[in-house]
């Protein structure tokens, strides 16, 4: 991959494009996922903390590794911001993925309180990379609240069902002008792949890994795929013929008339 | 009574160092809310519990 070829992140410069999660799975497992997956951002949560003779997870993610912490057990904007504020003060950085759900069935983000929260934390000089469910007047309303990119769902968290939504995540890529990441539900490397031919900045990707066979393995995988992916986007897809076939080979000089 | 991470407990007149150097946590890698408001880390020492308060008390962990 050339590389001037950088994803830009409110100002801050990366080369990969696989932003990868750090739930359900093991802390030993952390640094092996990064430097498989070529990881330069991952996800965090912040909860009531444990003693001190219990790990922390900061000790497992190698230097220079942007963190970015998510807000998730937020059920609404002001929850999300209180979660954003004690981030910060853990010292690690203005990154801050909003994560707001009121469904516990579904899990599917709120919309409407996520422009709220998005707009108070932009205002607060957080880098706000908002999780939604991917509707072209949110995301609108995201750009203009001061989102520095926009995360859509591709089908339910934790489901590995792939893009459900692509069509509709299509839409943000095409209409929307900042980073579009694909986040939640993204279950193979193929699913990353098309994510990425689709035009998306990035793919975000926990599950897929935490629930393999093989976890560092398959961050290797996720890793190709997305690089594949974003080759293919950048080198311009074939057409698609609607109707009839094209021959690949000359049609003249048959050894007849 | 002060309230910590959701349950009571005889904390009130501890400073905020007190409290998570007795609790066992770290302080480098917590950070603290006082009844909804965050504490800085230059005034744990100087920030004192009383009768009512809630404290939070966070760090990171795993997360998608």
């Amino acid at each position: 991959m050339e590389n001037n070829d950088k994803l830009v992140i409110g100002g801050h410069e990366f080369n990969s494009r696989f932003i990868l999660g750090s739930g359900k799975y093991s802390l030993s497992l952390i640094k092996a996922a990064v430097e498989n997956a070529g990881a330069e951002i991952i996800t965090l949560a912040v909860r009531r903390a444990n003693t001190k003779e219990h790990e922390n997870i900061l000790d497992h993610i190698p230097e220079g590794v942007t963190l970015l912490p998510n807000t998730s057990g937020a059920r609404n904007a002001e929850e999300a911001v209180r979660i954003a504020r004690l981030a910060r003060e853990l010292g690690c950085g203005d990154f801050v993925k909003i994560e707001i759900m009121r469904d516990t069935k579904y899990l599917l983000p709120d919309n409407a309180e996520t422009i709220k929260a998005t707009e108070i934390l932009a205002n607060e000089g957080f880098i706000v990379m908002p999780y939604m469910y991917p509707d072209l007047n949110t995301a609108r309303d995201l750009v203009n609240a001061g989102a520095a990119s926009v995360m859509p769902l591709a089908s339910p968290i934790g489901s590995n069902k792939g893009l459900a939504t692509r069509d509709f995540i299509q839409i943000l890529i095409d209409e929307i002008d900042l980073p579009i990441i694909v986040d939640a539900g993204i279950g193979r490397p193929s699913q990353a792949c098309e994510a990425m031919e689709m035009g998306a900045a990035a793919v975000m990707s926990n599950t897929a890994l935490a629930t393999a066979g093989d976890l560092p393995m398959m961050a290797d995988a996720f890793r190709k795929a997305i690089e594949a992916g974003r080759q293919a986007y950048l080198s311009g897809l074939g057409r698609v013929l609607v109707r009839g076939a094209s021959p690949s080979d000359t049609l003249t000089g048959f050894l007849r008339d | 009574m002060v309230k910590l991470n959701g349950e009571q407990r005889e904390l009130s007149g501890k400073s905020v160092d007190e409290l998570l150097n007795e609790n066992g946590y770290d302080p480098k890698r917590v950070a603290v809310e006082l009844n909804l408001e965050i504490v800085p880390k230059s005034q744990y020492s100087t920030t004192v519990l009383k009768d009512g308060d809630s404290v939070e008390v966070v760090s990171f962990v795993g997360g998608g």
